[in-house]
């Protein structure tokens, strides 16, 4: 079966997606899950090319690590670790509120009323303090006790 | 293949991420707390412990999962931001079809070089 589509042109460009305009704190949640996302791709896609380096023998492995041995690459590397925790922590945000948990049951809208997203509120902050607490322990561990 | 399905498989394999890319950071980068700990090795890269880990069984499948389901929600999650950019049907099928075609390249690359250190003498 042919799908008619109709094409609207997207006016606000990369604006719409960046700006949460009248939403809320989700809204950046969910363009900072985009931009991660987008971030760790690009890192994954080329850590598969780097890691499989390993197929040429130890030497080989040894000198492509050599080459990611600067404060920059490290801060890089620190710089998806973030990107990892805030992703992973809110992509289980994503799931929770997916599946249909943590949002009360459907209510009718009388004032005054909590939304849905409003109710699951609180997961979102559950979920970023513990981000910040894995990137504090990664933090640790990229600069002052790891290697 | 129903988009429904796509997505549902984009949430299964963000779970499956979830628990062996939990596994990969904590060896990789929470390295010097777990060896604190007495659990893990004091440099997970060098080149030695590398090659010891590609030996053993377990990660040799996992690394296989994981890249495969990696692949999968990744390249998804990118095509589906490209798709809000209501593209021609055209241009849409054609993006499809490219992402595809790296992530099963990629994918036929990555299991070689996962079984092929596995074997390696």
């Amino acid at each position: 079966m042919k799908v008619e589509r109709k094409h609207k042109k997207n006016n606000l460009g990369l604006a719409g997606w960046i700006s949460g305009g009248r939403y809320g704190a989700e809204r950046y949640a969910y363009t900072l899950h985009r931009i991660t996302g987008l971030g760790i791709l690009f890192y994954f896609l080329l850590h598969i090319l780097v890691t499989s380096s390993r197929i040429w023998g130890q030497q080989a492995w040894e000198d492509s690590m050599a080459i990611f041995e600067t404060p920059l690459f490290k801060f890089g590397e620190f710089l998806v670790f973030i990107a990892f925790a805030y992703h992973a922590l809110n992509g289980v945000r994503l799931i929770i509120t997916e599946l249909g948990y943590g949002m009360g049951k459907p209510q009718r809208p009388v004032i005054p009323y909590k939304n849905a997203v409003r109710r699951q509120r609180p997961l979102l902050v559950v979920v970023m303090i513990i981000a910040v607490v894995i990137i504090v322990f990664g933090g640790l561990d990229f600069y002052f006790l790891g290697n | 293949m129903r988009e429904s399905k796509l997505w549902v498989y984009h949430i299964i394999a963000g779970a499956v991420i979830l628990v062996l890319l939990g596994i990969h950071m904590f060896i990789m980068h929470l390295d010097a707390i777990l060896y604190s700990l007495g659990i893990g090795s004091q440099n997970p890269i060098d080149s030695g412990v590398v090659f010891a880990r590609s030996k053993e069984l377990f990660f040799m499948i996992t690394y296989i999962i994981l890249l495969g389901t990696a692949l999968y929600h990744g390249l998804y999650g990118f095509r589906n931001i490209l798709m809000e950019l209501t593209l021609a049907q055209k241009s849409e099928k054609i993006i499809s079809g490219f992402l595809t075609f790296c992530g099963v390249l990629l994918f036929a690359y990555g299991t070689f070089a996962a079984v092929f250190v596995f074997m390696m003498k």
